[in-house]
């Protein structure tokens, strides 16, 4: 594909190898604010997915990206142009969408070769373009059949190849595996991310699923009510998330309210726990304490630092892991999660009602601000 | 391609979506609003065509004829409803609600009505009850001739209208509520009362004001069976054509403006409900086997099925009669057109050409005006205002869509009075009556097609209408069958409009009927309601085999 033959190594990019930039883009529905001001630079030869529950304005900015639905204010820029005001097809992209919209009435290679017949090139060129993209997406020998005679993960194979064919220099997936079964999803997720390697073009995929866009992203932009909340690698996004809200999307969290006392402490309850240094935060503050709950160790001895007595209440079994609920004592006890791998399980038969003590590391405790309304959580 | 001629190339169909939807919106506004205006104004001026305010209004109530036919509209119609609904309710409920064999067939015998002139059944109330009647005795000294022959025949006329929508209402029943009636050990007659008439009373509500409309707005059957009776479309018909007072015409084409009006905007209400009543959970109802319900129920269905064949085969029967009662032998005399009507069998050919021009013409427009409104970005306000007037003409009765042609078209000002009595009025004047039931077919069809289409080929910069012409249509086929056919028979068999539009040359066989009804060829009169049932029994029965055809043929891929 001439587009993508540039494909930059690992290293980091220089910001003005910017692909597609986002400035102040903004999109209202009547009252209704579905985007915030967002900013956002995408780099070429990338894969990003906008993370977010629904409504949180990621199809939304995709499609403005598309030109599908216009922006309310701000720009877009493709390669240093700006392309706000161009109409869809001025804008050099491919859609894959969930529901698939392949025209039923037309057979795989004629759906395929659906944009490339408009290009008025020769037949024999059409013919072998789409037998390369079929093959491709491993569809080789399916030219003849209609979409309705595929199943689910073979249309979605087949939309992909059509949104390719007319070798767009930006591929935008809107929720492109949402509609298929669990097992065809994951294979098909590994498919997507080979052949986007492989091609080396900038791709932009909606999802709400935290795992696919792990599994998935190079850089990950999670998303809510109509704001950026973090933009970073699938690591960064689940090690280090700005927001108590990034932290509670992306993989699961338990939150602790508490009140900031010294240079690195905070009064939850009856308990102080030592945190990593918290810049930001006036001693007095109401802050959010966040952990992870496989970041919670059980160890013998009490003495030490952040390490807690506590009761489990409840053993929930999860395959290779299982999450227990644990209990403080006293008079407005903890409640925390904690993830105990199987073979730990094993080993200790943990069981409800019994005692532990539980370490809660001061590296894994991540401090917010505490939010207006804290949900009521685990 | 370079991005500044895509630029032009997308430029250009935004410029060709907003240049059709203008055209369309200008076709729309010269074919429904207009002549719809027209009305209006000529209603609050006088023959020489200065305002005067309400004067008409107020001569109209002044004169006591023109008040009794009101009232006597009024009540007619209210009594058709009162029959017809719960007849109709138990014979849908039979179709929906009960295991009664030959459903299917009850169904379409049920539909035969639609496939006649209104006056059809008039015709034959005229065989069996009127002066020459086998059963005169039965109305025991009582006219035929009059409001008891208005009301049977529009029973006959509106029951299709209102079993289709009974049958639609009880279809949406969610299967789960009878079954947790059940488990709850509920009676039958409670289960009905508490379950199945709610279920349906906006269908109940929606069938009640269609036949009040339909009743009150149609002209053919009190035309033939009214006699001295006068309702407010045979006086419009008379201010018109026999007095030439085209003001009090036009205050008799508001007043009937008034319920249908007033039914459109109760029927939008009621779908609005029926949609949010029946959750996407739902599951359908399937009845149990109960042979006696089912037994009392085929029973009521034969009767009721019987009664509408013999209006129908009553017609027909008469039209192949040589003297009704006296001499029964069997004879084509009556199909000798020319005998009885100066157009002779001209007339049939004329019906024949302006269904056909309506069909093509009318399939046309609607389905890409559809698409248009439907699919394309451009111009949101052109877009609703399009949809508006594809929406008006639902709340127009032919009759008063009639008259605002004939003030429109037959105005000295306007240069297009040239056509006015000529093929091209009366197909523009039957496509506008009938838009909005084709316009609905269309839109839903549309709606069921991926919204996506559209987006992929922008992506693609393949324009909306090459993806119009190579996805939406071919799959569409079979809803453009549908509003084809639609407008054919209707074109056939609809009298009210093009009664006042028709010229020398183009006369209509609907109106032949009328005509020849009038000079007392009663016979010749049935002999072509017959031609044109059978035409347009035979159109759908074609459209029945041709939907087979395109689904084997062209539909390939709707099978897996």
């Amino acid at each position: 594909m001439p587009n993508h033959a540039a494909m930059t190594s690992e290293a980091p990019r220089a910001p003005e190898r910017s692909f597609l930039s986002i400035r102040s883009l903004t999109k209202s529905f009547g009252q209704f604010q579905a985007l915030k001001s967002i900013d956002l630079e995408i780099r070429e030869g990338e894969f990003v997915c906008f993370l977010g529950p629904s409504g949180c304005g990621k199809t939304t900015l995709l499609r403005a990206i598309a030109g599908l639905d216009r922006q309310s204010s701000g720009n877009i820029s493709l390669r240093g142009k700006d392309v706000s005001n161009a109409p869809p097809s001025a804008r050099d992209f491919g859609i894959v969408f969930q529901s698939y919209a392949l025209f039923p009435n037309l057979t795989v290679a004629d759906n395929v070769g659906y944009g490339l017949v408009n290009q008025k090139k020769p037949r024999e060129v059409i013919a072998a373009r789409i037998s390369e993209l079929l093959a491709l997406v491993g569809l080789p020998d399916q030219a003849g059949k209609y979409p309705a005679q595929l199943s689910g993960g073979q249309q979605q194979r087949v939309a992909l190849a059509r949104a390719l064919a007319t070798s767009p220099g930006l591929l935008l997936l809107d929720e492109p595996l949402s509609a298929l079964d669990a097992r065809v999803r994951l294979r098909l997720r590994e498919e997507i991310r080979a052949l986007q390697r492989r091609l080396g073009v900038t791709t932009i995929m909606v999802t709400h699923d935290q795992e696919e866009a792990l599994s998935m992203a190079e850089r990950i932009v999670v998303m809510n009510h109509g704001v950026i909340e973090q933009v970073g690698t699938p690591e960064e996004v689940y090690a280090r998330p700005k927001t108590a809200f990034v932290a509670d999307f992306v993989g699961r969290m338990t939150f602790l309210s508490g009140v900031r006392e010294g240079q690195a402490l905070v009064r939850v309850g009856d308990q102080a726990l030592r945190v990593a240094d918290a810049p930001g935060f006036a001693p007095g503050e109401k802050v959010e304490i966040g952990l992870r709950p496989e970041a919670v160790r059980f160890t013998e001895s009490a003495a030490g630092e952040n390490r807690l007595a506590m009761r489990i209440t409840d053993l929930e079994y999860l395959g290779s892991f299982v999450r227990a609920k644990l209990q403080g004592e006293g008079a407005s006890p903890l409640i925390l999660l904690a993830d105990l791998p199987f073979n730990v399980m094993q080993d200790r038969a943990y069981e409800p009602g019994q005692a532990v003590i539980a370490e809660l590391p001061a590296s894994a405790l991540r401090i917010f601000p505490a939010r207006p309304f804290f949900p009521a959580r685990p | 391609m370079s991005a500044n001629s895509a630029f032009l190339t997308r430029d250009r169909e935004a410029w060709v979506a907003t240049a059709l939807l203008a055209g369309l919106a200008f076709v729309l506004v010269l074919l429904i609003a207009v002549p719809l205006w027209s009305l209006l104004s000529k209603s609050v001026q006088n023959s020489n065509g200065q305002f005067v305010g309400l004067a008409n209004f107020a001569r109209y109530i002044a004169t006591p004829a023109l008040v009794v036919s009101l009232w006597n509209s009024i009540w007619v119609s209210g009594l058709v409803a009162l029959i017809v609904v719960p007849l109709a309710f138990l014979y849908a409920y039979a179709l929906t609600r009960s295991r009664m064999p030959g459903r299917g067939l009850f169904m379409a015998v049920a539909m035969t009505p639609l496939f006649a002139p209104s006056l059809l059944s008039a015709i034959s109330l005229i065989y069996i009850f009127g002066n020459q009647g086998f059963l005169k005795s039965w109305l025991f000294g009582a006219s035929i001739y009059g409001p008891v022959g208005i009301v049977l025949a529009e029973a006959v006329y509106c029951f299709p209208h209102a079993l289709m929508i009974l049958v639609t209402a009880l279809r949406l029943a969610d299967g789960r509520l009878y079954e947790v009636a059940e488990a709850l050990d509920t009676s039958k007659s409670r289960v009905f009362f508490t379950v199945t008439l709610p279920g349906a009373r906006y269908g109940l509500i929606s069938a009640i004001f269609v036949v009040f409309t339909l009743v009150i707005t149609d002209f053919g059957i009190p035309k033939v069976i009214g006699g001295q009776f006068n309702v407010l479309a045979t006086d419009a018909y008379k201010q018109i054509v026999g007095q030439q007072n085209f003001e009090m015409g036009a205050v008799v084409g508001l007043i009937l403006l008034l319920p249908a009006i007033f039914a459109f905007l109760v029927d939008r209400q009621v779908q609005k409900k029926q949609v949010a009543l029946l959750s996407a959970r739902a599951v359908p109802y399937e009845p149990k086997a109960n042979a006696r319900r089912d037994f009392i129920l085929l029973a009521f269905c034969l009767v009721i099925g019987g009664l509408l064949i013999g209006m129908l085969g009553t017609a027909i029967w008469a039209s192949f009669i040589r003297y009704w009662p006296y001499n029964l032998t069997f004879t084509l005399n009556n199909y000798n057109f020319a005998n009885f009507d100066p157009q002779g069998w001209g007339a049939y050919l004329t019906s024949l050409k302006m269904a056909g021009l309506t069909a093509i013409f009318g399939t046309a427009i609607v389905f890409t005006g559809a698409y248009l409104v439907e699919k394309t970005k451009p111009a949101p306000a052109l877009r609703g205002f399009v949809h508006f007037l594809a929406m008006l003409p639902m709340a127009v009765p032919g009759l008063v869509l009639g008259l605002g042609y004939v003030f429109f078209v037959n105005a000295p000002w306007n240069p297009l009075n040239i056509f006015y009595g000529t093929l091209t009025v009366l197909v523009a004047n039957t496509v506008a009556h009938f838009y909005t039931v084709a316009h609905i077919t269309a839109v839903t069809q549309l709606k069921q097609i991926d919204a996506e289409f559209e987006s992929v080929s922008a992506s693609l910069k393949v324009p909306f209408w090459m993806t119009f012409r190579r996805v939406t249509l071919p799959i569409s086929t079979p809803a453009v069958l549908d509003i084809a056919v639609y407008l054919f028979v209707n074109a056939l068999t609809t009298v009210s409009a093009v009664i006042f539009l028709y010229g020398p040359t183009t006369k209509l066989a609907s109106i032949a009927i009328v005509h020849m009804d009038e000079m007392g060829a009663v016979a010749a009169a049935a002999a072509m309601a017959t031609c044109i049932v059978f035409t347009a029994m035979a159109v759908k029965l074609l459209h029945l085999a041709l939907d087979r055809l395109v689904f084997a043929r062209y539909q390939a891929w709707r099978k897996r």
